[in-house]
């Protein structure tokens, strides 16, 4: 492991503890150009990181304040008016606000956190590092999608502070309920700040997702083929395609929803009866939307679950030092998935009347994408076994997301299959299912990234012993929050209720909600260790002292720890191998860089 | 803020900071140990936790299941002939899928134990097996072929059409309740036209009076001058086969053993018909009518015995978001026997016998008086009956 004294320039470059302006180095960068408006991919995954990070606490604070509801649904607490005003009168949140955190809830966490925060983080951070490239194809179009990001995000949270609130109709949008003012008091000025806000997000994740294929395909440094580059690689380009042929759909969805709110047009609506008058409009069908929802919807799941699996397998390797094992076959899952996300949407429409004979073409193809899923389980486990592993946090997390995603995707087999979702269609089941398969996982996932590569963001090590508190918590709270509601699935306890007391069906697991509730509170008390740990370490954490502190294969540990604009001081490595020679002929690790030795065995 | 209040805040602070000064501590006590050291013990406590989270983790799936499974729907049966074909899949899914579930987890808990970090070992140079490949993509792509088979042929039954002799009821949603409307005597459903609801008077639109819709056209032609003034009046004939149409929102009334199929409707936003008993869910669109069908198979005083609570009701939950009093639009259906239903029936007056009265026409006038309503309508629309 070599030192960094062998470098350039490493120190010319500090980066981040370094919070002053008067600090140029010799890029005459000033701090609008490094830290606001940086064209460079690492400052811009960090930006990526810390809006995602801001956005996931505000979320997460969503789902403490109405977990309380749920889990004391008689008790008032008087200290939430204190600090929610109007939203909390007499202690206890109001039914449109409960609705308008719920749906905020889905809506930050899926798009703001989970998209934004975790591709938009990774796909800017390892694409170039790990290809060899010394930036994006397009640095300047790579910033606005940046911007674009961050200005849904403002346009999303000033929804909050209007007088009718944000939307609360559910994340999924549907109208009339979402297309009628008349409906629900959120569905008023709120709804249409959540369909501008998600128009800027989805123009971001365009910007965005066109320069990750773009420099994927060409930018690759020399010997660096298409079958060498890291499976995090083949994760992030296939989540790029998977955005870029989506997300259009559901722009063009929600236009016509404006169009149905503001112009009299009747894509979404027939026949409606409410606040005491028919409406003019006749001849649309609500089910339209969902198909175009779903469009996006599905692929959506993978594109926070893609980049998640591809940061695992790398770090998983890594840790084991071993090669992945059957990389192709990862490679082609991944690329069966990509295909199958397409083919599968109406499985969240089984019950809105859809044809039976179409319903049972879905059922096939979203039981096939079980396939590549169980083929990618048995790919990490065979990884581990005979391994010699090494539990770094981000290996732990690496682990805890494979537990995660068999948890979750086994659970999947019940709801894909039309015959059972018809019982459990919008119960507790399917909250139990995503958020363990898509939520936690992928939340997992993105741990093990940040940890993982905290030393090659910042040049600094996180603290080990919180990040293994945090670890345990988060793993045996998800558990204990998500494991229980697939009971109270069972039961048919339907979602998006603010009180059970009144349903003799299911006011059955008041004591349970409780429980969910406070473990809900606690893990949320740890992911704030979690971002403590994180900009204490900025700062103050332990400095990386080798360049390639986890003896991995890959680029981006031949830069310096602290790589400036450019990545490579010199020139650009050029690559002989595939990222995964691990323990091959008795060496731990060959870098990608090392040329085929002349005895060396072939795999 | 009150004092409890500050005092938890306090408690949470000062447990951060305790935690936070441990965990500074350690990494002091690591570099002093020598990092390798610090390494291989942190390593070792992971591991072992691993196996510890294993162990305790399928005890805690047993218990857990303990505690909730009798509160679930899983240990009484379903209400409903189809509702049984469900059970069945959920069996057997949950056989599948479980067999899965424990085999992968203690694999993988247990690798993470078995192979972890030992100087004297070396990780085993392993990076592809196409045989294995081969056998672990085409064992799960045989299982799932097996529950798309079950669950297909179960869909197909349970989706069909409904038996020729089901009693058809017509169920609608709205902001936030459910009304039911049997046909009367007749056996037929009067025709009906949201543009004619009447909260209060007339719930559903029906037609039962002669109704002229006036379509309201926008001032000044543009450009089309030489057309001939359009007839802007519709004139809709009340239907008589609504009269004696039977609308309430107090209970849907089935018959123990005999199918009855539900056509759905809503007037505002999508509900969703929701019947955790019959294990059955279909939602209710505006402007889509959809139907469902089954054949309850105990009344609801036999399932107040079987379930062992006397004030046992089947219920139906909203399953579809539909605005802030979605947590609140419950019905009730009751199960009761075909002499309890005749019995029932007998003592339901026509809906058109209230509105009638209410405006002085005798209900046995088959042509009532011409009143005319006026409706705003859009110059676009063209005036549609709905049939059902």
């Amino acid at each position: 492991m070599s030192q960094d004294s062998i470098h350039g320039h490493p120190e010319v470059v500090t980066t981040h503890e370094v919070h002053h302006d008067e600090h140029h180095g010799h890029h005459k960068e000033t701090f609008i150009t490094k830290y606001v408006f940086s064209q460079d991919h690492k400052m811009i995954a960090k930006q990526f990181l810390i809006t995602g990070m801001v956005w996931a606490v505000l979320g997460g604070l969503m789902s403490v304040l109405f977990r309380l509801q749920l889990g004391y649904p008689n008790e008032t607490f008087p200290w939430l008016e204190d600090i929610l005003g109007r939203w909390a009168k007499g202690g206890r949140i109001s039914v449109e606000n409960y609705y308008s955190l719920v749906t905020m809830h889905g809506t930050v966490l899926v798009f703001f956190v989970l998209t934004g925060g975790l591709s938009g983080t990774f796909a800017n951070f390892l694409i170039p590092l790990q290809i060899g490239a010394r930036d994006m194809a397009s640095p300047f179009l790579n910033m606005l999608s940046y911007w674009f990001f961050f200005g849904g995000s403002i346009v999303i949270l000033a929804s909050f502070f209007v007088q009718t609130g944000p939307f609360s109709g559910g994340w999924t949008f549907y109208p009339p309920l979402s297309a009628l003012g008349d409906a629900s008091p959120g569905s008023k000025i709120g709804a249409d700040l959540w369909i501008i806000g998600m128009a800027l997000f989805v123009v971001s994740s365009l910007l965005g997702g066109l320069n990750y294929i773009s420099t994927i395909l060409n930018m690759r440094t020399k010997g660096m083929s298409m079958s060498r580059v890291p499976l995090t690689v083949w994760a992030l380009l296939f989540t790029a395609v998977l955005g870029v042929l989506s997300f259009p759909v559901l722009l063009s969805g929600l236009i016509l929803l404006l169009f149905d709110r503001h112009a009299g047009t009747s894509f979404y609506l027939s026949d409606i009866f409410i606040a005491g008058k028919a409406l003019p409009n006749e001849g649309g069908s609500a089910i339209l939307f969902q198909h175009l929802f779903w469009f996006l919807g599905h692929p959506e799941v993978y594109i926070i679950i893609l980049p998640a699996m591809g940061l695992v397998s790398e770090i998983m390797a890594v840790n084991c030092r071993k090669p992945i094992f059957g990389y192709m076959a990862m490679v082609g899952s991944m690329f069966a998935i990509a295909i199958l996300a397409f083919l599968v949407w109406a499985h969240h429409m089984f019950v809105t009347g859809l044809n039976p004979f179409l319903g049972s073409v879905f059922v096939l193809l979203t039981l096939l994408i079980a396939v590549p899923s169980a083929i990618k389980v048995f790919n990490w486990l065979t990884t581990m076994w005979r391994g010699n592993i090494r539990f770094t946090p981000a290996m732990m997390f690496a682990v805890g997301f494979v537990s995660l995603f068999i948890s979750g995707g086994l659970t999947g087999i019940f709801l894909g299959n039309s015959t059972l979702d018809i019982q459990l269609h919008d119960t507790y089941f399917v909250i139990a299912h995503f958020h363990i398969v898509m939520g936690v996982s992928a939340f997992f996932g993105m741990f093990a990234g940040v940890y993982h590569w905290f030393p090659k963001m910042y040049g600094r090590y996180m603290n080990n012993t919180l990040a293994y508190i945090h670890f345990w918590v988060t793993l045996v709270g998800a558990y204990l929050i998500f494991w229980p509601m697939h009971y109270e699935g069972l039961a048919a306890m339907p979602r998006r209720y603010m009180d059970y007391s009144a349903w003799s069906s299911f006011n059955q697991f008041e004591g349970l909600n409780q429980f969910i509730s406070t473990v809900a509170i606690i893990v949320f008390a740890v992911q704030l260790l979690f971002l403590f740990n994180f900009f204490y370490s900025i700062f103050k954490g332990r400095r990386v002292t080798s360049q390639n502190p986890y003896g991995a294969t890959t680029l981006e540990w031949t830069t310096p720890i602290r790589p400036g604009h450019g990545n490579w001081p010199g020139e650009i490595p050029e690559v002989h191998r595939w990222a995964y020679d691990y323990g091959k002929d008795d060496r731990s690790f060959i870098p990608q860089t090392e040329p085929i030795g002349a005895h060396e065995s072939k795999h | 803020m009150t004092t409890t209040g500050f005092f938890l805040l306090a408690i949470l602070a000062l447990g951060f900071l305790i935690t936070f000064q441990i965990a500074k501590a350690s990494e002091y006590v690591s570099i002093l140990k020598g990092e390798k050291k610090a390494f291989e013990q942190n390593n070792r406590i992971n591991a072992f936790l691993m196996v510890v989270f294993l162990v305790l983790g399928l005890i805690g799936v047993w218990w857990c299941n303990k505690l909730l499974y009798k509160k679930t729907l899983l240990p009484y049966p379903s209400a409903s002939e189809l509702g049984t074909n469900i059970d069945t899949m959920m069996w057997i899914t949950l056989a599948i899928t479980g067999a899965v579930f424990f085999a992968t987890q203690i694999l993988l808990f247990w690798f993470a134990y078995k192979y972890q970090h030992s100087d004297k070992r070396k990780a085993f140079y392993y990076p592809h097996n196409n045989k294995l490949e081969i056998i672990w993509t085409t064992i799960p792509a045989i299982a799932l072929c097996v529950l798309v088979g079950f669950g297909l042929f179960y869909w197909f039954k349970i989706t069909g059409e409904a038996p020729k002799d089901a009693m058809v009821v017509e169920v609608t949603g709205k902001q936030f309740q459910w009304i039911y409307r049997y046909p009367g005597k007749d056996n037929t459903f009067g025709k009906k036209y949201f543009r004619l609801i009447s909260p209060g008077s007339n719930d559903l639109g029906m037609l039962w009076n002669d109704t002229v819709l006036v379509k309201e056209t926008k001032g000044g032609g543009h450009g089309d001058h030489g057309h001939a003034p359009v007839d802007n009046k519709t004139v809709i004939k009340a239907d008589p086969a609504g009269y004696d149409d039977i609308i309430q929102s107090s209970a849907l009334y089935v018959v123990k053993g005999e199918p009855v199929k539900l056509v759905i409707n809503a007037q505002d936003v999508i509900h969703d018909v929701g019947l955790p008993h019959f294990r059955l869910k279909m939602d209710a669109v505006p402007g889509t009518p959809t139907t469902l069908w089954f054949t309850p198979t105990y009344t609801t005083e036999e399932m107040k015995k079987i379930t062992g609570n006397p004030n046992f009701e089947y219920e139906i939950a909203c399953d579809q978001m539909c605005g802030n009093g979605h947590y609140t639009m419950r019905g009730v259906v009751k199960v009761v026997t075909r002499d309890e239903f005749i019995l029932w029936r007998a003592q339901q007056k026509p809906a058109y016998a209230a509105y009638a009265e209410a405006r002085g026409i005798a209900p046995a006038n088959a042509a009532p008086a011409d009143t005319t309503q006026a409706t705003a309508a859009s110059a676009a629309a063209p005036v549609k009956l709905a049939n059902n």
